[in-house]
């Protein structure tokens, strides 16, 4: 019985002993030798200390003047991810059933996962710059971004959910001779669309942010009006800008979660 | 014997009653209204948006063949992105601890730390990782400083909330039983509370270093260090080929740190 201790040990993070400090040692070495090859210029941060300061100084008190601007930059920021997320959610449909591995063929599968891959590898602001060059500056390049930055989620999400249906409905539904179309909308549907709906809501939401920093590059909305001010070192508005774009990702992640709520 | 539609009054099968139905079409229509309002009142130039494919198809026809001249020095800056997600991220670990612990409600010591964590976590998640960057590049200037500090102060609230979740679901009866004996607030934190949000903490931090991996390739286009520099460089000289071997770049590096942090994830939860 007894074990020759009498105090109890935590057991440790990795059984294997040789394991656990070969662990160990290769993140000390890997911190260690990149912390010190980093080209930081120390004399830089230090000025950077006293430059926070002007900053912050020349940001308080925030300022409201141009709310014109910022009610503009909005809306615009607002429509940007309304039209965005109608369009990335019809899109993600289609693509979500040839992701799913149990209603497409094998090939149609691979097509499907590799647009999801591709759509959710990039970043909302890459994708934007190449819009932005391709399409012109302003809000369309902003939807167009969305639109992928939806797909990449939605899509991803609901072809999940595809794949976890109950198969007896469609089955049900074949045996009765339905065709392709009636069993989609009676057996495949009402299965994925509270999912759906949840998943749009809270891709609204996330469009709404998103739209904020896109604009930085050019894609229209409130980012555009965030990035001039902070190019004209209007430290104020931009604080400004700041507050509001938080304010309305508080009430807007407020909103989302109330429906969200309900619908469940 | 009745039939079923003698019984319930109509010999169709609905889904919903009539009331839901108005209800559905409310919605739809309200939907409808606000897509409307949103795509006339919208400031867009509308022949742009019929050339648009046309002038896609022109980009992707100029990216290829993708260029790999400068591949050294991709992988060089790429390098340099991987360096920015991993040290942000395991700063950010080690600062929202002590967040975490103020802002779970039944470790904070008072009402007012409470407020001060939550505070931290709302306005570390509110403001995004670029617009923290654009600020830290102007105080600290443009490289890795700013985009570390910046990848830093947007993980903070993403890890404190999570993991403050989690403290505030723990059983709190080891904790009674280590304060039963007299143990220290040290270690009933030691050996109560870490032990049981040990999963969740690791889970939080390998996927915030997922996350962290993807938002590192932008924090360059402000001038914060990593790969974006060089895709900028590459998209003001319109040098497109090279563009696309930087986007291919980036595609291989989210799809590793996926397979890398799916690994973790198994070896360790």
């Amino acid at each position: 019985m007894s074990s020759g201790r009498d105090t109890w040990t935590k057991p440790p993070f990795i059984a294997n002993t040789a394991l656990r400090w070969a662990v160990y040692l290769g993140a000390i070495a890997y911190f260690g030798w990149v912390g010190l090859n980093m080209p930081i210029d120390w004399n830089r941060v230090a000025e950077g200390i006293g430059r926070a300061g002007k900053i912050f100084g020349g940001a308080f008190p925030p300022s409201f003047e141009r709310k014109d601007l910022l009610i503009d930059g909005f809306l615009e920021s607002l429509k940007i991810a309304i039209l965005a997320t109608a369009g990335g959610v019809l899109l993600s449909i289609p693509i979500a059933f040839m992701a799913a591995s149990n209603m497409a063929p094998r090939p149609i599968f691979y097509l499907g996962r590799a647009i999801i891959i591709i759509a959710r590898s990039f970043h909302p602001v890459i994708v934007a710059i190449l819009f932005v060059k391709a399409v012109g500056f302003g809000p369309f390049a902003g939807v167009l971004t969305l639109i992928i930055y939806s797909i990449g989620f939605v899509a991803k999400m609901l072809a999940e959910r595809i794949e976890e249906i109950d198969f007896g409905q469609v089955e049900a539904l074949r045996a009765a001779g339905a065709p392709y179309l009636p069993t989609l909308f009676y057996a495949i549907f009402p299965q994925i669309m509270p999912r759906q709906i949840g998943l749009t809501i809270y891709q609204l939401d996330s469009n709404l942010r998103a739209s904020a920093v896109v604009g930085l590059v050019g894609a229209g909305g409130i980012g555009a009006t965030l990035a001039n001010a902070f190019g004209r070192y209007d430290y104020d508005f931009a604080l400004a800008i700041t507050i509001v774009i938080v304010g309305v990702i508080l009430i807007s992640e407020a909103i989302s979660g109330i429906i969200r709520k309900r619908i469940q | 014997m009745t039939s079923l539609s003698e019984q319930f009054g109509r010999d169709e099968w609905a889904r919903f009653t009539a009331k839901q139905r108005m209800q559905r079409y409310a919605i739809l229509l309200g939907c409808g209204i606000v897509i409307a309002w949103a795509l006339t009142s919208i400031e867009v130039i509308w022949p742009w948006v019929w050339g648009a494919p046309e002038q896609i198809g022109d980009l992707f026809g100029r990216m290829y063949p993708p260029d790999p001249s400068n591949l050294g020095s991709i992988l060089s800056v790429l390098w340099d992105t991987v360096n920015i997600a991993t040290f942000a991220t395991a700063f950010a670990v080690l600062l929202s601890l002590p967040v975490a612990y103020i802002s779970a409600q039944n470790t904070t010591p008072n009402r007012a730390t409470l407020w001060l964590g939550r505070l931290i976590l709302v306005t570390s998640r509110s403001v995004n990782t670029i617009i923290w960057a654009l600020l830290f590049v102007a105080i600290f200037g443009p490289g890795v400083v700013a985009g570390i500090i910046a990848i830093m102060f947007r993980s903070i609230g993403f890890i404190g909330k999570l993991l403050g979740e989690a403290i505030e679901e723990i059983d709190k009866r080891p904790v009674e039983a280590l304060e039963a004996t007299g143990a220290s607030r040290f270690k009933v934190i030691i050996y109560a509370i870490v032990p049981q949000v040990m999963p969740t903490f690791w889970a939080v931090a390998i996927l915030r270093w997922d996350i962290n991996l993807r938002e590192s390739t932008v924090l360059g286009l402000v001038g914060a260090g990593g790969i974006g520099i060089v895709l900028q460089g590459a998209i003001d000289t319109f040098n497109w080929p090279e563009v696309a071997t930087i986007l291919l770049a980036i595609i291989v590096l989210v799809i590793i740190g996926e397979v890398v942090s799916a690994f973790l994830r198994r070896r360790i939860l």
